[in-house]
């Protein structure tokens, strides 16, 4: 490390006091942005763990469906007409809804439950327990062994449930890459097992899922649904679809803006301040540095590497807070819905490199103003 | 080594526009020699300060020169001139301005690092320059542990550490008692003062004049009179 910047380290941690208010304001800033954007995401990804954890590479759905809990049954000719698209190779129709499963002690307790088409079972889930054969067998489901599962009073295979007056038999359980963002267990059965179990609308088709010969196919199958009234949309159209709703549409989005921009303005107010104080009481150090021989630029190098060596501290020891606060909570929690991203990372980064920024600018201002005969002066 | 280290030429300094300004500094001509202490005494007001800052190199004139090794400073680059402060002329600040979130080696060790000494290396020639000041033993104490008069000779430590050809002393005995005040000037006549050094200080201390080798008098901005060795008129 070159000594100038030597100086400027043991001038910032030696002044104890200052460095320590500074890094709690960063920390502090940082903790925040971190825990509001990551709970967001977190939720914004849980909201889309169906569409994840089923994996088709195309859904087709009613325009007016926003995410993939409310979906709006279609016509079983919608799924004839996709099967009949050149570039389609195969399209399965999905069930998704939600029933009251009645456990072995009275109580009851609501459940997402996935009908898989039953020539194929396309988007079904890794077993964990069982066989995906069994699914076949009379009043056969399978439980998604997540977060949710204990609400279902841990169901062994083997054990069952009613619902809606049918009984219900575990026959296998099985894990899935993310659970539901609404707190409710998962069960899976076949298409025509779940239109005949669950109350139904005239139509039952949830979700059409399609395999494209090739991502070339795409555009051509997406035209092709669209003329029937009815939108085809990838994967990640539809993740993104999902994640807008809730960003745009339920307010959702423009609290945890606030709240973010709140902590990183709280960031900048407390450590600008600190910084703006730490300069001030240091203004005739620095004037005398620069009258015994100190450039401009060697100066303006002493306070960018005191601004960004505490930024960079702070915002380690933010994202270390909340990684460990989301640890505790998962521990007491399990579906609690927060994750920390590299873009949340980088997205925090850049924040406080801004509060850098600007108390270094405050800084540099002062002390490019100060002159070596104002040290003489006294 | 003979000659003039530093001399001014028609130096001339007012601060203000218009009707506001005021002149600080008419017309100051001088030259520092080689092996002397030359001081710059007068009342308060009368412009001492701000023809050492001229002279010096960090208060720009509105006229007159500067000439250091037969160059002006004040034609050369803001970077050069910091370059020439560096390297030929050290300075003792009234308040000292030591940091005192570094020790005393530290802070001695500083124009060596602007120097681009290595930190280390830089730390070695601080104690032995603390060392001739008789404050080895205090190196790692941060400044605000030492007396008036220590801080007075860290400074004085710190002013040499670079081998500066020039010595600025602003005021050096204003924050001490007389006794002190009397034993710094005589320590700087002894061990600091060489013939390959010369030293200015600025005071209106009348109780250290005899240790002067010339003794400048300034009234209003003017300078009014030269003297040698003891025959000021106090």
């Amino acid at each position: 490390m070159p000594g100038i910047l030597k100086i400027a380290l043991k001038l910032l941690i030696n002044d104890r006091s200052k460095f320590t208010a500074l890094l709690v304001g960063i920390t502090f800033a940082v903790f925040l942005m971190v825990m509001m954007t990551s709970m967001f995401s977190g939720i914004l990804t849980r909201s889309s763990s169906s569409v994840y954890n089923i994996g088709a590479k195309i859904w087709v759905m009613d325009p007016a469906v926003n995410n993939a809990t409310s979906s709006i049954p279609m016509p079983d000719y919608v799924l004839s007409a996709a099967r009949s698209i050149k570039g389609v190779r195969y399209a399965v129709p999905l069930y998704f809804g939600t029933a009251q499963v009645k456990l072995k002690d009275g109580s009851y307790q609501a459940a997402t439950v996935v009908g898989l088409d039953d020539a194929t079972l396309y988007g079904r889930p890794e077993l964990l327990e069982g066989n995906i054969n069994d699914i076949y067998a009379e009043n056969a489901f399978i439980v998604v062994k997540d977060a949710e599962y204990d609400k279902l009073g841990k169901p062994a295979v083997g054990s069952e449930f009613e619902i809606n007056d049918h009984r219900g038999a575990v026959v296998g359980l099985a894990k899935v890459a993310s659970s539901g963002l609404f707190g409710i267990p998962t069960i899976y059965t076949t298409y025509s097992r779940a239109i005949t179990y669950i109350p139904s609308t005239r139509f039952t088709t949830s979700y059409i899922l399609i395999e494209p010969g090739s991502e070339s196919d795409i555009p051509v199958i997406q035209q092709q649904i669209g003329k029937l009234g009815y939108q085809a949309l990838t994967r990640d159209q539809f993740v993104g679809k999902i994640s807008d709703f809730y960003t745009f549409k339920t307010g959702m989005g423009m609290n945890i803006l606030l709240m973010t921009t709140i902590s990183f303005v709280v960031g900048l107010s407390i450590s600008g301040q600190t910084f703006y104080t730490f300069i001030l009481e240091n203004l005739e150090k620095f004037g005398a540095l620069k009258a015994i021989g100190a450039k401009s630029n060697e100066l303006i190098a002493m306070i960018l590497f005191q601004a960004s060596f505490t930024s960079l501290i702070g915002y380690g020891l933010g994202v270390g807070a909340a990684s460990t606060f989301m640890i505790l909570a998962r521990l007491r929690m399990p579906d609690y819905a927060a994750q920390i991203t590299f873009v949340i990372l980088g997205f925090a980064l850049l924040m406080v490199l801004v509060i850098a920024s600007v108390s270094s600018y405050i800084g540099v201002r002062k002390v490019l103003q100060i002159q070596p005969f104002d040290i003489f002066r006294g | 080594m003979s000659g003039a280290a530093i001399s001014a030429e028609n130096l001339v300094k007012w601060f203000g526009e218009g009707e506001a300004r005021t002149v600080a500094v008419r017309d100051a001509s001088f030259a520092a020699e080689y092996g002397e202490i030359l001081y710059i005494v007068g009342p308060s007001g009368s412009g001492k300060t701000t023809l050492l800052s001229m002279v010096s190199g960090i208060l720009k004139p509105n006229g007159g020169s500067v000439i250091v090794e037969g160059e002006d400073i004040w034609g050369m680059s803001e970077d050069r001139i910091a370059q020439i402060r560096l390297n030929k002329i050290g300075f003792v600040f009234q308040d000292y301005h030591l940091f005192p979130r570094l020790t005393t080696a530290e802070n001695v060790a500083v124009p060596l690092i602007l120097k681009k000494m290595n930190w280390n290396q830089a730390l070695n020639v601080a104690l032995e320059y603390l060392d001739i000041v008789g404050l080895k033993e205090r190196a790692q104490l941060p400044p605000y542990k030492l007396s008036g008069g220590e801080q007075q000779r860290v400074a004085i430590a710190r002013a040499i550490a670079g081998q500066p050809d020039i010595l600025i002393f602003d005021e050096p005995t204003a924050s001490l008692d007389g006794d002190t005040g009397r034993k710094i000037i005589e320590f700087v006549k002894a061990k600091i003062l060489n013939e390959k050094r010369c030293i200015i200080i600025v005071t209106h201390d009348s109780r250290i004049y005899e240790y002067a080798d010339t003794i400048m008098k300034m009234e209003d901005g003017k300078i009014i009179g030269f003297e040698k060795n003891h025959a000021y008129e106090k």
